[in-house]
Parts: C-alpha cells; structure tokens; sequence
C-alpha cells in the first residue's frame, strides 16, 4: 500500500489501533465459530459469497463517496445500479462481456448525468432528485427490459440470461492448498486459510477490478491535483471558485463517475453475483451502499471495510438453511458490542456503553433463548444490520462539510 | 502593479450595486477604499478579483485592458484577494488550502510544503502547513489567507475588510506585514470602513458612497470629518450614552455558568455576570471566545452544565427558550439571516417568530393573523423599516432594515431583558445610529441590556461596564469611561501581546 | 382599505398561476414529452401509447382512479407534512405495510362489533405507523441517522415483518396465507357514482378529511407556524423557542398516522383481508412522495396530483394491449417529480428577483432606474 507511506504519524498510530482490531474480530470469530461448531460461519464459500455480495455494496458506496466528497449527496445509487444491471445484460448479450461491463458503466453514468443535471445545475434538493432518479430507474429498467428482452432467446419481459460475463481465474496452487487447511477447522488458522481460499478460488476479474477502483479512487482523491480540487468542491467550493477551480466542472465529473460505479455495480450484480438479469435485482443495495460510505466514514479503506460486513449479513441472508448460523452470529455481535460497551465505557460515555452493552445482553439472551432464527429473519439481516452500524456509529462520523449543500457560482464572498 | 478601474457599473436585481467607479492604484502603495456597509466597495472588489462580471466599465492593468471571466484570469496576471468572510476549507490542512488551485506552481507535495514554509519564515507566520484549518483562530486564518496569495506571487492584493474581526494588537502585526509586501513593491488595496485604520496604513484614499466613487483624499492631510463627510455626506454617529440610569437592581444574574461540549472541551468557565435594570452590560472578546454560547445558555438553546441563572428573581436555569422569551427577554441575534428572521417568510409572519405565545399575534394555539399584521405596521412605522408592505418577503429588504424589523420586534411586549448580539454588524450607518438610539431607549426605560460586539467603539461607547471573555472565562472588567481600545485588546488576547 | 385589499387579492392569485400552476403545467407536459421520446426512441408505437394515454376513461375507471387516488393522496400528505418541516419520510412506504398488516390483523379479529370496528381499526392502523415511524425518528433525534437511509432499511424489514406475521398467525388462503376476513357487519358501504361500476370506496372520504385538516394545521395553527418554521430554518426555529429535535418526533408522529391510514379504503372497500402480495397494494409509498412533490406539498396540489397519478397508473393499464411496457408510466412519474422541482427552483429564483426589483423601485425609484444613465 504505497499510498499510505507518506501518512502522518497519528494517522499512522490510528492504523496500528485498526489492525489490532482486526486481528481481535479474528480470533473472537474463530472462538465464536469453534464454540458453536457453526463451521459455515468461515467456510471458503460463505466467504466467497460475502465477498461477492460485497462487491455491489463496495462500488455502491465507492460511487457515492466520489459524489459526496465533490458535495452532492447521491442518493439515486439504487436507480443507477438498476440502470447499470440492465446495461450489462443487453450489451453483453449482443457484444460481449466486456462490452456488458462498458454498457453498464454508461448507463450508470447516465442515471448519474440526470442527477448532475438537476442538482448542480437547476439546484434541486439532492434527496428530491435521488429518489425521482430511482424511480424513473425502475420504470426505465422495467420498460427497456420489457421492449427488448421479451423475444430474445434465453429472455422475458422481466428477465435475461445466456449472455457472456468476465472471466474467473482461480490461483492454482494457494488456492488447493488454503481450501485443504481450511477444511482442517484448525482454530484461527483454517478461518484466515478460508479467507485466503475465498479470494483464489473462482475470482471473477470484476471482483478485482472493484478492489483495485478502492485503491485508484484513495489515491486519485488525495494523491492528486484534481483530488485535492475535487474534493475542496465538497469542503468549501466558494473558497475553491475564489482560487479559480471550475465547480460546477468537477461537481460534473464526480457525479458522472459516481453514476459510473454505481452502474459497475449494477453490472457486477447480473454478471457476478448472479448470471442472469432480473428486473429490481439491487433490492437496495445502492442504498447500503450508501450506508457503508457513511459507516466507512467517507474514506476508500472504511468503505472497504464496511461493505465487506455488509456483505457478509447480505451473503448469509442468502444461504439456503440460515437460521442455525444467523443464530451463531447473534452470540457474535453480542460479543463485539460488549467489547465496544467496554471501550466506550472506559471512554467516558458511561450512558452510550451501558445502552450499548444492554443491546448486547439483549442478544445474547435471544442467543440463549432460541436454537435456530426464522427464515424471514435471517433475510433481514443486511438491513437490520445496516439499521444497527448507523445508529451506534453515526455520531464520530464527519462526512465533508459542504455536502447536500446548494451551490451558484458568483456568490463567493 | 497599476490598475486602473474605469466607469465601473454593476447591476443587481433592483440595485445599482456600482455605477461610474474609477479608481487608480499605483505599485508599492497601501491603497484604501473606503465606504459604509452597502456602499458597493465588496462587490467592486469582487469584480476586480474576477468572481463577478461588470456590467460596464474597463479595468486596465499595466497598460493593458482586462476581462476577468473567473478567478483564474485575475490570479494568473497577480491579483490576490483576501476575502472578509475567509474562504478556506475547515477539514483540509493549510497545506492543502494554500496550494488548491495553485497546484502547477509546486505541485501538492513536499515541494509545496518547503515553499509554504519560506514564505512563513520570510514574513513570520507561524504556521504549521499540515495543521487542519479546523484547528486555527481567527488571526491565523487571516494569515493563512494572505500567506494563499503570497503563494501565487500576487503583486496586487485585496484585503476586504481585514481588521473587522481583529483586536489592535493583532491589525498592528496585520499592517507590519502590509508594510514589508509594499515595500517589495506590490501594491494593496485596503478595504475598511474604520477611518483612523486608514489614516494610520494608506498611501492614497478613494471614498465610496451608494455604489460610486464619490473623491479621493490624502492620508498626510486628511481628517476623520472630512472623510466621514466624503463617506456619509454627515457626521459618523457616535455611540455615546447620556445620563446614568443605572440602578442596583438586578434583574439578570450568572452565577458559576460552565458548560462543557460533547467532546469534553470547556466553552464557558465559571462565568459570573449581572445586568442590572438601566444599564448596559458589555462583553468584549475575540470571536470564538464563548460568546455565543453565553448567549445560547442564557437563551435556552443549549443548557448549562453548571451553574444558575437568575432573571428577575426567578431561576431560568432549565427553562425552554419559550418560556425565557416568554418571561420577557428580546433577542437580537448575531447572525440575523440564521436566526433572526426566516428569509422567506413576509414580514408579519416573521412578526410571529419568537413570540408564538404573546396574545397580540396568536390565540390560543390558533395564530392572529390580523393581529400580527397590525403589528409588524407599527414595528414598520415605529421604527423605520423601509419595505413596500407586511407581506414583503424578509430576504427582499436590506440588511439594515432586517435588523431594524428584528430590533422593533424584540422590543415588543414590554421586555426586562434585551440580549444584543452584534446589533450593528453589516448595517448602514443609518440603521446603526438608530438601533444605538434604540438601545439606548432601552435602557433608559429600565431594561437591562447585555450587548456584545467585535467593534470596540460601540463596546466602549455604549456600555456602562465592560466584561472580557477570554476561552470562556470572564477574565477581566473595565470602566468603559477610562479605557483605551488598546487595553481592552490586551486583555481581549489574554495580555500576551 | 378595500381597494387596497382587492389589489392584495388580485397580486395573490397572479402570483399563484405564475409561480405555482404554470411551473406545474410545464412540468407535467415535459414529462409527457421525455416519456414519448424514450417510447418513440425504443421503437414503440407512439401514436397507439398517445391515443391509450389521453383516451378518456370509462365509468369503470372512473371510480378506480378516485379510488387509487385517495390512497395515493393519503400518502403524499404523511410525505408532505415531513417535506414542510425539511424531513424526508421516505419510510411512508414501511409505514403503510406495518399500519396495514396491524390494522387487518385487528379488524379480522372482531374483538370490536359492528362498524365500530372500523373506527377502531384505524386507530390500530394509526398507532403502528406511528410506531414504525418512531423508530427512524428517534434514531435521527437521539444518534444523528439520516432518516433517509434508516427507513429505507425500515422498508424492507417491514415488508419482510408483515409477511412473517400473516404466514405465522394468518390463515391459508389457497397458495398463499392472509388474515382473517373482516366480520360483514363491520364491512362499510361505498358512494355509488355510476350504475354500472362499483362504489368509490368509503373511506376513500379519509383522503378529503386529511386534507382538510393539513391546511388547516400549517396555515391558522400556531403548532403548523412552528412546523413551518423548524422547516424553513432549523437554526432560526431554535434561535426561537422551537426545539427541532422535538418537532421532529412530533411531525414523525403525525406522518407515521397518516401513512397507517393509506391501505385502510382498499382494505375496508375491497380486499377486506391482507396477504402479500395478492391482498396488498405495494409502492404507494414511492408514489405518495412523487405526489407530495408535484402538489407543492398543498391540499389543492395534492388533491389534483393524486388524480393524475392515478389516472395515469390506470390508464397504462391498457398500453399492453397495444404494444407498450406499461412500467413506461413509472419514467413519467419519475421525470415529472424532477420537472417539477426544476421548474419551482427557476419559478423561485425569478420571484425572488422580482420581488427584490419592486421592494427597490417602491422605495428608491432613483437608484433603479440607473443613476447613471
């Protein structure tokens, strides 16, 4: 990680803290998993499948982190990714992957013109025009299927498949060897080799690409000239308009690439995710997206972070036969929150720790009350979940000063 | 630098912000432009720096005419502009703010930084490039703002209104630099309305008046009438107070206020205050001192962590802003556009805004319309509020008639208690020497007044007793008859200087 | 006085059609526009989809858009309450479902006879909307959560909560489970408007009611200035003696009410059960905010909104027959909420220029008209 050599010592000091506290969710998963004998928790496949149900999140929350970062709150993510999913159908099926993956990106980057359009230019509340794009989205994405997919073969009025997605590769060696230890159930070791199985095997070239857009997007955005304009846009654009940056410009430009990621997105989730397209098939991932921006606390890495949990409560929700393992997972979030009552205690917010460690015994008696959790719940997760990250997280976070915010130009001083 | 500004005109909707402007800067000169709030000097000075286009009129700079379409086109032949509201962005370093725009010069790394640092060290700013602008004072960010031009090699520098926020140990330190950047030959252009500021620092003068350039005077012989003549077409008014009306009742008391924020950090220390009937309470300080949250407490918006406050005998400690309105405090507010009125709402229902429970303008938990409308006709009338009508919107009137609306309407319903937050600040002269009559008429009828500011003069003017508020502790009283500005600045920066 | 009064009245109705019904117009016929563009650009008969559209209904539809519309209307006004305070109650939807789901669960049980079951059903309806809304509101109050984000998660887990609930205490209803049939004696009768089509739904009477109490609330109630006020600044409100904080849990409350009401007419009026999806009307809630938006958040404007939204969504109905994807309406709607906005922020810049230009010609008729000329 290049990027982050050059980090001034406390961000640096901060990095440690966060590694520590990785290694530490480690080992309480590993013990959580040892003591439940609920081994899918950290088999290489539930991870495979949080990561891939992770990535739609990730290029989500990516795309509205460019958008927020230049001060326009883009919360038609959903519609773009609808957009971005019907892209990538129709043009991989009549030109290739490939053409699937650009087809999507211009179609995102469309929802995400419209968005620019209203918010930057006529000045309209950036909810409003979210959600009017999310619902032109749908009724687009629902007519354009209809018209074209109706009498294509393999096709419906609601639906596609039989159209060429990108690539899997699947690292020979490490991967045979990181599924063997896995399989082993070792404590700590055959959870990390999952892990590491999870990543080698049968990676699409799509999941790649969306790790690798973290890494352009942390360095373009702070390593740059246009980074550092793009975001003074979202700061401050009266003082960046008085030093001569064009606003409105990289307001465009962000947006655009923000529709662009969504609509990634999008594409990931009918190529990836699943093979075939169906009509509404982001089910509000574009808005948990957005949530992990914000639980990811406006940074690349953060959003990495949070999309990778969120993943995980999405990938689980979709296992077949869940309730024993959501039911492993309650005992597991009771322990973190615990383990953050304590830090926040010790901190000195005695009332949000103790608020917080009520919830935790809260689900640790529901732990110990039931054996298995309903079907309908564990579908909930991901959204209880995010429900949950925001409301014990939300106030630390400081999203950039001037997002949501109208902005003319001439009005400076 | 030469400029020349030649028949300069701009049009707003409604007004002729600027109209036959020369003006004529010459290299290594301090320029000042001076004018009362209104006169057109900041949207001249927009035109000049290129964030506004002119209407008509040429700029000539060396010889050569100029358009600015942007900014950018000003920067690139050495304008630099230091803008009163300061223009930089709270979460990004100094480094980052100095160099945003500029990223060609030097690019965004260390190159930038050593560059950033000799420029302090050449001019003795003691700035940390990777410290958040967050971080800074108010001083510090001026600084931060000129050391933004310097970078850019600008040999034209505007600074608008630079001292408002300054005490006058700090405009000393301001004008040393101001000397040593003309000494090196570039030119500044001084905005102020503060004249014995601009007889002490320029080289030349141009008065402004209602959007024109109405003359220009000499700093060496020049006097404050005449330039007040030239700016105003009279005399400045001056906060004076006649007889004493002080009495030793009190009628509102701080005993011990601390309140502490969210993060732990201490805003208001201990503060012990009170405000007798007939008398005028001033309190000095540095912005960002506790000020305004000595205002919020006693108002009710936020609530003290410790302490007691007393108004007229009762203790409103933990009352709702309601119900300490209601107990008979007016307020005029700081900042008049977030809290003193709702821009778009016509002036009866602002007559509404802050006394939904007085009879006259509700019934009931019905309103009055009527009533209300009456009313803001008589605050209109009363105090000289010019407006078409009650249902003109409050953003279509000047920031002097707002106030006067917002101060007739807080002097209603017979208050004990008037919380004057920066009373004058923006307004015409006009405006400001009648909401001083108003003031003073409010003390003279018995009202206790808590008035705080950032102009000394009306500090010292209008007060019968000073209080310095200094990282939120009340660290030092005076006799506004026997002290100097310069001494209220020492103690205003905790006397370091 | 009079005269002057008269002059008052006059400027106040220009001011309307200027300022409110020509930006509406002008939004509504770009929308119709955008949408035929994209039908003609994806190869799609355009006349058969303009003939369908602007045909004039039957008897039958008739009632049903009335009927669809009081739904929809009831749910832009929980929308527009929040939007006048500057919240987005984007949760209207999960609202809805939650008041739904309790309301029928009560009502089919019959605890109360007769057709006070019915007034009592809507309070059952009210209160678990109010609590669903509770939840968004109390988190942004307490812990600073956008209540954007918090009740589109709410959404999902209502729809996800309803259907758990009917298929474990519901009965079986063919494939699918439903609750219990409300008792006949509690089943309201409807207004017969044509002999050959079937009632406006009764309650569709709630729609009227609720509007009539929402101007009433913003415009002569000292609670609707304050409501206002907190909408139109937060800071000013504070700086006031109004406390946001509370006006939100407040104004939440009343918007979670509200939205528990919107299935009540099809429920008491038709399905007289509720089971998702056959029993249950989905993405009103979605439309209801369109609505609040297009309406300018007024009762005139909603009222007028719902009808067009409904007549819309019913006319679609029969676009199959001639070729055309009738989610094609869901672009119009989506494309006119924006039009729409648009047009009222050009709408509001002129006005406030206009109005800046009087205020300066009544009071210095010199400076106006350019000293300098």
């Amino acid at each position: 990680m290049t990027i982050l050599a050059s980090a001034p010592p406390a961000v640096r000091q901060y990095r440690h803290l966060t590694l520590l506290l990785a290694l530490a969710a480690v080992v309480t998963v590993s013990l959580v998993r040892v003591f439940t004998d609920e081994s899918r928790m950290t088999t290489p496949g539930t991870l495979r499948l949080a990561l891939i149900a992770a990535c739609p999140i990730l290029l989500a929350g990516l795309g509205g982190l460019w958008a927020e970062r230049a001060g326009v709150v883009n919360i038609g993510l959903e519609g773009q990714m609808l957009l971005g999913t019907w892209g990538a159908a129709f043009f991989a099926y009549h030109f290739g992957a490939w053409a699937g993956v650009l087809g999507a990106l211009l179609m995102g980057a469309l929802g995400g013109l419209l968005h620019a359009v209203a918010t930057i230019t006529f000045g309209v509340d950036h909810i409003i025009s979210g959600v009017a794009i999310n619902i032109a989205g749908l009724g687009a994405v629902g007519y354009l299927a209809q018209t074209f997919f109706t009498d294509l073969d393999g096709g419906g009025p609601r639906n596609l498949s039989g159209y060429a997605v990108p690539a899997q590769i699947t690292i020979p060696g490490i991967s045979d060897a990181a599924l063997w230890v896995s399989d082993q159930r070792w404590f700590l070791v055959s959870d990390i080799a999952a892990a590491v199985a999870g990543v080698t095997t049968r990676l699409s070239l799509l999941t790649i690409l969306a790790v690798a857009l973290v890494a352009l997007t942390a360095w373009v955005l702070w390593r740059t000239p246009f980074g550092l304009r793009l975001r003074s846009c979202g700061e401050n654009p009266q003082a960046a308009e008085t030093l001569g940056v064009n606003v409105y410009r990289y307001k465009y430009i962000a947006v655009l690439i923000s529709g662009a990621f969504a609509g990634l997105g999008g594409a990931y989730l009918a190529m990836v995710a699943s093979s075939s397209f169906t009509t509404g098939q982001t089910n509000g991932r574009g808005y948990i997206g957005l949530a992990s921006m914000i639980f990811g606390n406006w940074n690349p890495t953060g959003v990495l972070a949070s999309s990778l949990m969120f993943g995980y409560a999405d990938g689980v929700s979709l296992l077949s036969d869940n309730g024993p393992l959501v039911h492993a997972l309650l005992l597991l979030l009771s322990l973190i929150l615990l383990g953050y009552a304590a830090v926040k205690y010790l901190g000195g917010e005695r009332v949000t720790g103790i608020v917080v460690a009520l919830i935790a015994v809260a689900l640790l008696v529901w732990y110990l009350a039931v054996d298995s959790v309903p079907a309908d719940f564990t579908g909930m997760t991901p959204y209880l979940l995010t429900l949950f990250v925001l409301a014990v997280a939300s106030q630390r976070l400081r999203m950039p000063a001037a997002s949501g915010k109208p902005y003319r130009r001439g009005q400076a001083g | 630098m030469h400029v020349e500004l030649r028949g300069i005109e701009k049009r707003f909707p409604g007004v002729v912000a600027n109209h036959d402007v020369d003006l004529t800067i010459r290299p290594g000169a301090v320029h000042a432009l001076i004018g009362e709030n209104g006169a057109g000097k900041s949207t001249l000075m927009k035109i000049l720096y290129g964030v506004q286009a002119p209407d008509g009129g040429t700029i000539v700079v060396d010889g050569e005419e100029r358009r600015f379409a942007s900014p950018t086109d000003a920067i690139d032949i050495g304008i630099g502009m230091v803008f009163q509201h300061f223009m930089l962005a709270d979460n990004l370093t100094v480094l980052e703010n100095v160099v945003l725009g500029a990223e060609k010069l030097h690019g965004i790394g260390e190159k930038a930084r050593s560059q950033v640092r000799e420029i302090c060290e050449a001019y003795g700013f003691d700035l940390d490039p990777d410290a958040l602008v967050a971080t800074l004072g108010v001083a510090a960010r001026q600084r931060v703002e000129i050391l933004k031009v310097l970078y850019r090699g600008a040999t034209l520098i505007i600074l608008d209104e630079p001292t408002a926020v300054l005490v006058p140990q700090e405009v000393q330190a301001l004008f040393a630099n101001l000397r040593d950047l003309v000494a090196s030959g570039r030119s500044v252009l001084f905005i102020s309305h503060k004249l014995d500021e601009v007889l002490e620092i320029a080289d030349d003068i141009t008065v402004m008046r209602r959007g024109t350039t109405v003359g220009t005077a000499d700093p060496r012989t020049a006097t404050k009438q005449e330039l007040a003549e030239l700016m105003v077409g009279a005399e400045l008014p001056s906060p004076e107070l006649g007889e004493d009306t002080v009495t030793d009742v009190p009628i509102l008391t701080l005993s011990g206020i601390g309140l502490t924020s969210d993060t732990g950090r201490r805003l208001l220390d201990d503060v012990d205050l009170t405000v007798h009937r007939g008398e005028i309470v001033g309190i000095a300080g540095v912005e960002g001192n506790g000020q305004t949250e000595l205002v919020e407490v006693i108002m009710g918006m936020r609530r003290a962590t410790s302490g007691a406050i007393t108004l007229a005998e009762e203790d409103i400690t933990r009352l709702s802003t309601r119900k300490v309105r209601e107990r008979g405090v007016g307020f005029i507010p700081e900042d008049r556009h977030r809290h003193g009125v709702v821009l778009d709402f016509p002036l009866w229902e602002n007559r509404i805004l802050g006394h939904q429970t007085t009879r006259r303008v509700t019934r009931g938990p019905l309103l009055n319309p009527g009533g209300a409308r009456a009313d803001a006709e008589r605050i209109i009338a009363d105090y000289d509020v010019r407006t078409p009508s009650v249902h003109t919107s409050a953003r279509a009137l000047s920031g002097g008639n707002q106030q006067k609306f917002i101060v007739g309407r807080e002097m209603s319903g017979e208050p004990v208690l008037l919380l004057a937050s920066h009373p004058t600040r923006g307004v015409d002269v006009g405006a400001q020497a009648a909401i001083w009559d108003h003031i003073r008429r409010a003390r003279h009828d018995g009202l206790g007044v808590l008035l705080i500011s950032a102009d000394l003069d009306e500090l010292i003017g209008l007060s019968d007793r000073l209080e310095v508020i200094l990282r939120g502790r009340i660290t030092a009283h005076f006799d506004p008859d026997h002290v100097t500005a310069q001494e209220l600045g020492t103690a205003m920066t905790g006397g370091a200087a | 006085m009079s005269g002057q009064q008269n002059g008052q009245v006059t400027r106040r109705v220009t001011q309307a059609i200027t300022y409110s019904i020509l930006p509406t117009i002008v939004a509504i016929v770009a929308a119709l526009v955008a949408t035929s563009v994209v039908v003609w650009a994806t190869g799609a008969p355009i006349g058969g989809f303009v003939d369908t559209m602007l045909s004039v209904p039957s008897n039958r539809d008739t009632i049903i858009i009335v009927n669809q519309a009081s739904m929809i209307a009831l749910s832009a006004f929980a929308a527009a309450i929040c939007f006048r305070m500057g919240l987005f109650n984007i949760g209207v939807e999960g609202q809805y479902i939650v008041g739904a789901c309790a309301g029928a669960f009560f009502a089919g049980s019959g605890i109360v006879p007769g057709p006070l079951n019915i007034l009592a059903t809507l309070i059952v309806a009210m209160l678990a909307g109010i609590v669903w809304a509770m939840i968004a509101a109390v988190l942004n109050v307490t812990r600073g959560v956008s209540e954007v984000i918090s009740a589109i998660m709410l959404n999902y887990v209502a729809l996800t909560l309803a259907g758990y609930l009917v298929k474990t205490y519901g009965e079986r209803s063919g494939y699918t489970f439903t609750t219990p049939k409300i008792p006949p004696s509690s089943q309201p009768l409807g207004f017969g408007l044509f002999a050959d089509a079937p009632d406006v739904w009764a309650l569709a009477i709630l729609a009227v009611i609720v509007g009539i109490g929402y101007s009433f609330l913003l415009g002569w109630t000292r609670f609707g200035f304050d409501l206002r006020t907190t909408g139109e600044s937060r800071t000013a409100a504070l700086a006031n003696g109004i406390d946001p904080r509370r006006m939100v849990l407040i104004v939440m409350a009343i918007s979670g009410a509200i939205a528990g009401l919107v299935w009540m007419p099809s429920f008491f009026g038709s399905t007289h059960t509720f089971g998702i999806p056959e029993y249950f009307q989905r993405g009103l809630g979605f439309t209801g905010l369109a609505v609040a938006l297009l309406g300018r958040n007024t009762s005139l404007g909603i009222g007028f909104g719902s009808l067009l939204f409904a007549f819309l969504a019913t006319q679609s109905n029969r676009l199959q027959s001639v070729g055309v994807a009738r989610d094609v309406v869901e672009i119009t709607q989506g494309i006119v909420v924006l039009m729409v906005v648009i047009a009222f922020e050009i709408a509001r810049r002129i006005k406030v220029r206009r109005e800046q230009e009087r205020v300066a010609r009544e009071l210095e008729p010199a400076t106006t008209t350019g000293a300098s000329a």
